[in-house]
């Protein structure tokens, strides 16, 4: 396979040591022991990826299923309501617990934090482990409660459906409780890690943004978890005991959940795109060769969001019969998030302005991130303007949204991502030419599958609907297709992945000439990360001394 | 939060005279060590407080619902206990503090004796707690559907259940965590008995602490929250 | 630009509301097209003039504080216009008209049942008069629910235990759909109302002949439930037993001795003339107590009453 290298490597690059983080031990128990960060990263990286394809194939299903009007493949109808529900419930659950909200911190910066930081591992390397296998256990018993009788109550569970309908939903609940302090524990590790475990001479202003961004998603995780758990705790004791808090029938308020719930779930949205844009923080000064522009207002940003997440939970609740007075001043406070995510945008832009920009693989990524959270973020503004949101709220409209945000922005962001570091996760380099058509496919797939859905939520189709008007069959079946062309790209992704372990160029230290610490380590790197403790000598992303001559 | 800083340049590779077994490879000096698990434990008290946050939300909002039912639930609860177990935790938490004195001031036999008293007071806590459910259960005093309590004035309010069904919800899960922390502090007595803590390693002693502390702050809000409603 | 709304939004402006809408929709719909592009443009722009040349030296920039506090502010006052705009045709119908007419809508697994306030009932089937504020009292017997037309861009959770309530003004007349749009469970894309917007005339004829609910009872049925739901049952058993008034068991067509000594055989002309006269005819030792029903029943529940009392043997 080629190697595509398009940009210079300022230090020369030291010979390879023989033992590496990877092959210093070997045999299945070394990994499941293992307290290492890397390969706890590793092991993550490989179990959300599992998620990931577990609830794409739900995915695909629930677009198969609306490819027209009569669900019919080949002539027979192959799939019933009731099996439609349960795919969208487990594509929603399995994608957010299993998926999202562990995909960038639990793997990606699990890995990279610590030697960001230049540290060689996290606070807390035991308790890092602990919350890998809490999220096997999780898995597990979501997992469990597909196969004993699935769950068809929607990720969001709300009562009183979920307090009475048939179902395993007290396994699924018992997951999302377990999979919440796997959440937590990993929060929690990498705060203590940001706090004590810095470089020497390195400040908090000298930390690369990637850390700033997981930094507050670890203090999301921190204060919203365990809200989100005891609500889950609530729900199953209202279904076992009957308690009268979320059903009606006993004199409970199931709008009172739905505040519990959101007062969780919002926040969690963030725990899910911060480190997306944490990410993106770093591959664009990094394929720029250009300082980051506005490093505090990025910074600042990320811990805005971090707290204005925990007031704005009001807004899923426009038309659930919340006050008035409720919903202006959550319609307020929703239009406030709009500032940090806007600063982030015109601070990347600049940076790339008078840069010197070439277009691998991730910065392809970030590129996409930016168009997508464009259209993702500015498509919220409709929701935070009250008389709007009437219209379009439970509709494909809100469906479509939350897709550019969570898919366009964070699931692209974590390939972009993964691409970045691969060379440093694997020590090879993965195919550029085949990265760079993959990524096309996805963009081109998203924009076909969820683009579609806004004109659909627009002229008020609502979500999680199995039969659906014949008027808006060819758009449906437009979505199904793109839907298809953005599978094709993932699958493209994890084949040509896969293969650069085999086959890909041994890669070098640096291979994009990034200048966070942890590019100063060997790829892959050594056990305990470097050679010798690295210590802050120039803020991140200068570049003024290095400059790129080579191809 | 605990803000103490680290010297951040010290020298990497000099871990500062001879070698700790405590000392894990990836600090550099103990007392990074230190903050660093005290920073964690101190995150995880938050969740902790919002754990139970969520279940106090949770009550006051169900008795803004039911006020009568639940001034009326109380008086079924046994106020000499509730204020007892009160004491005994507020005691107990003095002695959990002794035993960190102790340990830091390498006086490891001393710290076992703390900590196994401190363990005994758990255990009366614990058992007057179990009397107490006993004699609840006796009453027909069920949390949810299984409430069976007869003579309450407001005839078929759920109210009444509602009450005990937070009431066993937040005790019994206090509860969990009284059990959990005697079965920390007793592993922490045989290693104390063993001589494994002192001045320049009491970590495990001070967390555990501090655990207990939370859990007596806990008891704090939940007392005048069940036994006290007026 | 009407083609694009019309891409966009339903083609219907059914509500006085909708407009509204629709104007705020695709006022923040163009200034999301001139945000996107202001960011794409700059980004596909920089991207290929600054695109890799070997040996470029990149400026150090930092930050700028004027730019930043520029791009902070500028969204900040776009916001802040956006919000009020917002929540003032919130308030439009947040707060409903002085006079509108009131229909109680039940929503449960996976019908919409609507009732106006003079007992007529329908079920699945809403019709309402043209231009004529209506003021919607929703709940729910099981699960969650949500009464939506998108025409009207008219939305509102419907919950167990709760009322929510709703006001709009229907202005064109015809034919549109309302669905649920709360997830409630394997019927949910199936709960779906025809929403009709009636001219006054047709809306009268509609009302008198009560809405098509007797359509689907047997008579006798549809008697019972008038029976119960119209006040008779508090005078008149249908178990032989004497209440208020006389029984309706067992009296079709038999003679009944009045109380001024003729005898009338209970047929229908009988019946009706008793809930429209009560006091002409008065069954010997009772009371001349039952007001009339003039008005009050129409010829579908008279029909059925007549018919349950027949079945009463």
């Amino acid at each position: 396979m080629e190697h595509t290298l398009t940009s210079g490597n300022v230090t020369a690059d030291r010979p390879r040591p023989a033992k590496n983080y990877l092959n210093e031990t070997t045999g299945l128990w070394s990994w499941m022991s293992t307290v290492d960060h890397k390969r706890i990263g590793i092991m993550y990286l490989g179990a959300v990826s599992f998620a990931f394809l577990l609830g794409g194939i739900f995915a695909l299903l629930v677009r198969l299923s609306l490819l027209n009007p009569q669900h019919t493949l080949f002539g027979k109808q192959w799939v019933t309501a009731e099996m439609y529900n349960r795919f969208f419930t487990l594509h929603g659950a399995i994608m957010v617990f299993l998926f999202i909200i562990p995909s960038i911190p639990a793997s990606l910066a699990n890995f990279v934090l610590p030697m960001m930081l230049g540290a060689k591992d996290v606070a807390f390397p035991r308790l890092n482990l602990t919350s890998f296998y809490l999220w096997v256990a999780g898995a597990a018993l979501a997992i469990g409660s597909m196969v004993l009788g699935a769950v068809d109550t929607g990720w969001t569970f709300y009562t009183p459906y979920s307090t009475t309908t048939d179902g395993a939903v007290g396994l699924m609940t018992l997951a999302v409780f377990i999979l919440g302090f796997s959440s937590i524990f990993t929060g929690l590790n990498f705060i203590a890690t940001t706090h004590k475990l810095r470089a020497p001479g390195m400040g908090w202003f000298d930390m690369p943004l990637f850390v700033w961004g997981i930094y507050a998603t670890g203090v999301i995780q921190i204060l919203a978890t365990p809200v989100l758990a005891i609500t889950m705790v609530l729900l199953l004791i209202e279904r076992v005991f009957q308690i009268g808090i979320f059903d009606s029938r006993i004199g409970g308020d199931p709008v009172l959940f739905q505040h519990f719930f959101w007062f969780y779930s919002h926040p969690a949205v963030y725990i899910m795109i911060l480190p997306g844009m944490a990410i993106i923080s770093e591959i664009i000064p990094t394929f720029s060769r250009k300082t980051i522009f506005g490093y505090r207002a990025i910074a600042y940003s990320s811990v805005s969001l971090a707290l204005l997440s925990f007031i704005v939970w009001g807004h899923h609740l426009f038309v659930a019969g919340e006050s008035d007075l409720a919903n202006v001043i959550f319609s307020a406070l929703t239009f406030l998030v709009a500032i940090p995510s806007g600063v982030k945008m015109f601070n990347w832009l600049t940076t790339m302005y008078k840069g010197n920009i070439s277009f691998e693989t991730p910065m392809l990524y970030a590129m996409a991130f930016l168009f997508l959270f464009a259209i993702g973020g500015l498509t919220g503004i409709f929701f935070a303007t009250l008389a709007v949101d009437i219209h379009l709220t439970d509709t494909y409209f809100v469906v479509a949204h939350f897709h550019y945000v969570m898919m366009g922005g964070t699931v692209i962001a974590f390939l972009g991502g993964l691409h970045y570091w691969w060379p440093k996760m694997t020590g090879r380099m993965y195919s550029e030419k085949w990265g760079r058509v993959a990524c096309a496919l996805v963009f081109i797939g998203f924009n076909m599958t969820f683009g579609s859905q806004f004109i659909m939520g627009g002229q008020g189709m609502p979500r999680r609907y199995f039969n659906y008007l014949d008027q808006f069959q060819p758009i449906h079946a437009f979505s199904t297709y793109g839907s298809w062309v953005l599978g094709s790209g993932l699958f493209l992704t994890a084949i040509y992945l896969l293969a650069s372990l085999k086959t890909g160029p041994l890669a070098p230290d640096s291979p994009w000439g990034g200048t966070t610490m942890e590019w100063e380590s060997s790829s892959p790197p050594v056990v305990h990360n470097f050679e010798e403790q690295p210590v802050f000598e120039h803020e991140p992303y200068d570049y003024r001394h290095r400059t790129v001559t080579h191809v | 939060m605990s803000t103490t800083t680290v010297d951040l340049h010290q020298d990497p590779h000099g871990h500062g005279g001879e070698h700790d077994p405590h000392h894990q490879h990836h600090f550099t000096t103990m007392e990074q060590q230190f903050d660093t698990s005290k920073i964690g434990m101190w995150l995880f008290l938050v969740t902790e407080v919002l754990t139970f946050g969520g279940l106090f939300a949770g009550f006051g909002l169900m008795q803004n619902k039911y006020p009568q039912e639940f001034v009326a639930a109380h008086e079924e609860l046994k106020r000499w206990a509730g204020s007892t177990n009160t004491v005994v935790l507020l005691i107990s938490s003095f002695t959990a503090v002794m035993a960190v004195l102790s340990a830091r001031t390498n006086q490891g036999k001393k710290c076992a004796k703390y900590l196994w008293i401190t363990v005994g007071f758990g255990a009366i806590f614990m058992c007057i707690k179990a009397y107490e459910y006993s004699a609840d259960f006796a009453e027909g005093l069920f949390p949810g559907k299984f409430y069976s309590h007869h003579g309450d004035l407001i005839a078929g309010s759920h109210g009444y259940a509602t009450f005990f069904s937070f009431y066993f919800m937040m005790t019994g899960l206090h509860g969990l965590h009284v059990l959990i922390g005697m079965g920390l502090m007793s592993w922490l007595a045989i290693r104390a008995s063993r001589g494994e803590f002192s001045d320049k390693y009491y970590t495990p002693v001070d967390l555990v602490a501090l655990f207990w502390h939370l859990v007596d702050m806990i008891w704090i809000y939940l007392f005048p929250l069940y036994y006290l409603i007026t | 630009m009407e083609w694009l709304r019309r891409l966009l939004l339903p083609v219907d402006q059914g509500s006085e509301f909708a407009k509204h809408i629709d104007n705020m929709y695709m006022a923040i719909f163009w200034l999301s097209v001139i945000m996107f592009f202001g960011l794409m443009v700059p980004m596909c722009y920089f991207a290929w003039r600054y695109r890799f040349k070997p040996g470029r030296v990149t400026p150090h920039q930092t930050h700028n504080t004027v730019m930043e506090i520029v791009w902070t502010v500028i969204p900040l006052l776009l916001c802040v216009g956006l919000f009020f705009w917002g929540i003032i045709g919130y308030m439009q119908f947040a707060v409903g008209p002085g006079e509108s007419m009131e229909i109680q809508i039940t929503a449960k697994q996976w019908l919409w049942q609507f009732e106006f306030p003079d007992g007529t009932r329908a079920v699945n089937e809403l019709h309402i008069p043209v231009n004529k504020p209506v003021h919607l009292v929703m709940t729910s017997e099981d699960v969650l629910h949500d009464f939506f037309i998108p025409d009207m861009r008219v939305k509102r959770d419907v919950i167990p235990g709760r009322y929510t309530e709703y006001w709009f003004t229907p202005t064109t007349v015809g034919e549109h759909v309302s669905t649920c749009a709360e997830y409630c469970g394997k019927g949910h894309s199936d709960m779906k109302a025809k929403v009709f917007v009636d001219t006054p005339a047709d809306f009268a004829k509609w009302m008198e002949t009560g809405g098509d609910e007797w359509m689907h009872h047997t008579p006798e049925e549809w008697g019972r439930i008038q029976y119960e739901q119209k006040g008779c049952q508090s005078c008149h058993n249908v178990d032989g037993t004497r209440s208020k008034g006389p029984t309706w068991k067992g009296i079709w067509g038999k003679p009944v001795k009045l109380n001024n000594g003729t005898t009338v055989i209970v047929d229908e002309a009988y019946v009706r003339e008793s809930m429209m006269q009560p006091g002409a005819k008065v069954v010997e030792g009772f009371e001349n107590i039952m007001p009339t029903f003039q008005g009050l029943l129409r010829e579908n529940e008279i029909r059925g009453l007549v018919a349950y009392i027949k079945s009463l043997q």
